[in-house]
């Protein structure tokens, strides 16, 4: 039910990409701020941070970036298929790129709880014992790639949604604006990681 | 249908879905009217009560503790819940599609969840109140805001929600401005108030997410230890000042910019004469919004960090004097000439001046860098952020409530009343914000709960002050709701204004207009339109 007047006439493609563009900025800066502290510890505490990325697991690393890289991918395949008229090939790739979404939270999963069992968490005991520079990279290391997994499970919702509206012919080839932008948030998801990856894991 | 409804008339069902559900931008601008000016009247109960309680030395009416949490709350609810987000969505939201031609902003189901999302903030923020407030400042530095034992962190999410609630607020005030403007609508002709709200979100879009994952990382130290801003796991909290500030600084701009913006579109109107220098008033909007940006460092200049650095922030902070001071001299030589019309929005206006004055004169002062080392952290601090906030945005917000009253219901508040009121509000500010200045000056440190015996004197004239205060603004919106119920039914253009809005009925159809308006003019061209109040 809507209270307001009818918006029926008034379908602004260009304006929905504004918005959603504007919304991306935002959470580019949210990501900002984290690596802004990032950078400045590690000029601080130089030796602690590139003993401590020589402790993350590179394989799990790159395996999760060729995961989301491969996931973007889906993602543009599956607006290119919708923009076409390809209904089942569009919702094919969708349901691809949930699955490798929820590839890497399980991957992360797996990394995270390697991490802890070895006490390397915040306040836990091989990070107490550690030098101060290593309990902020972890620090950092588990609030980025936690606020990025949380970004992880929004796109996948956010695909989930879409994928049922795209089943519905809610979201069709001529009105495709939400599929466009779920697209655009998860290439955002993607960026942030390409970010992430290399600070955390690759610069050693 | 040849009489159109206004937005006021609710069809069959329920009344108070038909509010809180609505998606139409006049009625979204009045819930949060109600919202901001409810927990408005609460933020000045609390900061009475803080006057109050230093009314002697020693424990008076609280403990050191409640007075703690007292200035905590005071400036989380006046900071984040009513002078950042009043006069945007309030006045932004109902005037700012009407000023422009639109019938609605671009996206009005978001419009409508933004004002969810606040009432959910708000709550959280009021539940805070309940349980135990914090007690770290509005700023919550770390490391003390680590430690508290209060419930800082349930604070620092609700500041968290509220500024979800802006950053969507400013994407849909952007997007609105670059799509919906009506036909003839060129970037030069837009009303100045709506070059204020859009430099406004855009700071909102910019500066918020940064205080937004700021408060995320101090939630996560609360629960998690993550040791980020924690000295003792080798944090540094002087970075969380930083970050802090980076949004904060901006947000003094966000309070003050739709105020300037309002200002700017009352002047001309009882000038009867067009604004003096439009691009410099639109683009010295801009260059407050970029230039205040870059000076967020002047609020640490005691903090400790690089003296380089110190100068830098302190030459930028004197920069934006620059285009303020451009904004003063444009409003004063609009009425230069002008055959001024003096009536109750204009001497607002004039108050505004006076208050935006020596609260920006002020800042300059706390901008150089060795007079800061003495007055930082002092009464002169809050008394010149209160002229600026209070005196200056808030006051602007008031302004805007006189000037826009008749067109948002439809009647007439009673103008003598009204003058009688600010009149009022103005000695009670002053009696109560000047003394402050001295007081500082001589020593007298903010945020105590207690001063030695020589600052008594102006004290008592300060806690003076703020009873004559609350007064002035119980007879304001004491008169305002009586104008809502009572008043006699406003003209159309009652003071004669040239902007769309004022060519739209008292109070506006739902549909704001019949057909989109194709605009010829620019907004201040007062050939066509006269005043239809005696």
């Amino acid at each position: 039910m809507s209270y307001g007047i009818e918006h029926t006439a008034h379908k602004d493609y260009t304006g929905a990409k504004i918005g959603m563009w504007l919304f991306l900025f935002t959470e580019f800066f949210l990501f900002f701020g984290p690596v802004l502290l990032y950078t400045i510890y590690r000029f601080r505490y130089h030796a602690a941070f590139t003993a401590s990325s020589h402790e993350l697991d590179l394989a799990i690393g790159s395996i999760n970036t060729a995961i989301l890289l491969t996931s973007s991918l889906t993602m543009a395949v599956s607006i290119s298929a919708l923009q076409r008229d390809r209904t089942k090939l569009s919702l094919w790739m969708l349901a691809a790129t949930f699955v490798l979404g929820v590839v890497f939270l399980i991957n992360k999963y797996f990394e995270w709880t390697e991490k802890f069992s070895h006490g390397m968490y915040p306040g836990g005991e091989a990070l107490a014992g550690g030098p101060p520079g290593q309990g902020v990279f972890y620090g950092l290391y588990f609030f980025l790639t936690g606020l990025h997994g949380l970004h992880v499970l929004a796109g996948i919702t956010a695909i989930g949604v879409l994928a049922f509206m795209v089943l519905k012919k809610k979201v069709s080839a001529a009105d495709h604006v939400r599929l466009e932008n779920a697209g655009l948030y998860w290439h955002l998801v993607d960026v942030v990681w390409i970010y992430l990856f290399p600070i955390f894991y690759l610069v050693r | 249908m040849s009489i159109r409804e206004s937005y006021l008339e609710s069809g069959p069902g329920s009344k108070l879905a038909s509010w809180i559900f609505s998606t139409d931008h006049k009625r979204i601008g009045l819930l949060y009217l109600a919202v901001i000016m409810s927990l408005f009247f609460v933020g000045v109960t609390l900061g009475f009560l803080m006057r109050l309680e230093l009314i002697t030395r020693g424990p008076t009416i609280m403990e050191a503790q409640t007075y703690n949490s007292l200035f905590t709350l005071h400036g989380v609810i006046m900071l984040f819940i009513f002078i950042i987000p009043v006069t945007t969505s309030v006045f932004g939201n109902f005037m700012l599609p009407i000023m422009i031609g639109a019938r609605d902003v671009a996206f009005p189901r978001l419009n409508l969840l933004s004002w969810w999302i606040f009432v959910a903030g708000t709550i959280l923020a009021i539940t805070t109140l309940i349980l135990g407030p914090a007690d770290t400042g509005w700023t919550f530095y770390a490391p003390y805001s680590l430690i508290s034992g209060q419930y800082v962190a349930l604070a620092v999410f609700a500041v968290f929600v509220l500024g979800l609630s802006s950053i969507l607020t400013g994407i849909n005030m952007v997007t609105t401005v670059h799509r919906l403007r009506a036909p003839g609508m060129t970037w030069h002709r837009l009303p100045l108030f709506v070059w204020a709200i859009y430099a406004t979100a855009w700071i909102l879009v910019i500066a918020t997410p940064i205080l937004g994952v700021n408060l995320l990382m101090i939630i996560a130290e609360r629960f998690f230890g993550i040791g980020v801003f924690d000295p003792a796991k080798g944090g540094d909290p002087i970075l969380y000042q930083h970050l802090f500030w980076i949004y904060s600084h901006p947000a003094v701009y966000v309070m003050i910019l739709p105020s300037l913006g309002v200002i700017a579109e009352i002047i001309p109107v009882f000038s009867r004469k067009t604004v003096f220098g439009y691009k410099a008033i639109a683009y010295s909007s801009i260059g407050i919004a970029a230039l205040g940006s870059l000076v967020w460092g002047h609020h640490m200049f005691v903090s400790g960090y690089s003296y380089t650095a110190g100068v830098i922030f302190s030459l930028f902070t004197f920069l934006v004097a620059i285009p303020s001071a451009v904004k003063v001299y444009n409003f004063v030589g609009t009425m230069y000439k002008g055959s001024i019309v003096v009536d109750t929005p204009f001497y607002f206006v004039l108050a505004f001046i006076y208050m935006f004055a020596v609260g920006g004169l002020t800042g300059v002062i706390l901008g150089a860098l060795s007079i800061n080392i003495h007055l930082h952290d002092t009464y002169f601090v809050v008394a010149h952020f209160h002229y600026i906030k209070f005196g200056a945005a808030a006051l602007g917000f008031f302004a805007a409530l006189h000037y826009w009253f008749p067109k948002v219901f439809g009647r007439m508040y009673n103008r003598r009343f009204a003058n009688w009121s600010l009149l009022i509000f103005f000695i009670g500010f002053n009696l109560l914000f000047l003394p402050m200045f001295v007081l500082g000056y001589e020593g007298m440190p903010r945020r105590y709960f207690d001063y030695l015996p020589q600052y008594a004197n102006l004290q008592y004239l300060s806690i003076f002050g703020s009873w004559v205060l609350v007064i002035g603004i119980a007879m304001m919106f004491g008169n305002l709701i009586k104008g809502l119920f009572r008043g006699k039914p406003a003209p159309q253009n009652p003071w004669g204004a040239a902007t769309l809005e004022w060519q739209v009925p008292s109070p506006p159809p739902k549909e704001n207009f019949r057909e989109i308006p194709e605009v010829k003019h620019n907004p201040y061209h007062f050939e066509n339109v006269r005043r239809e109040l005696d």
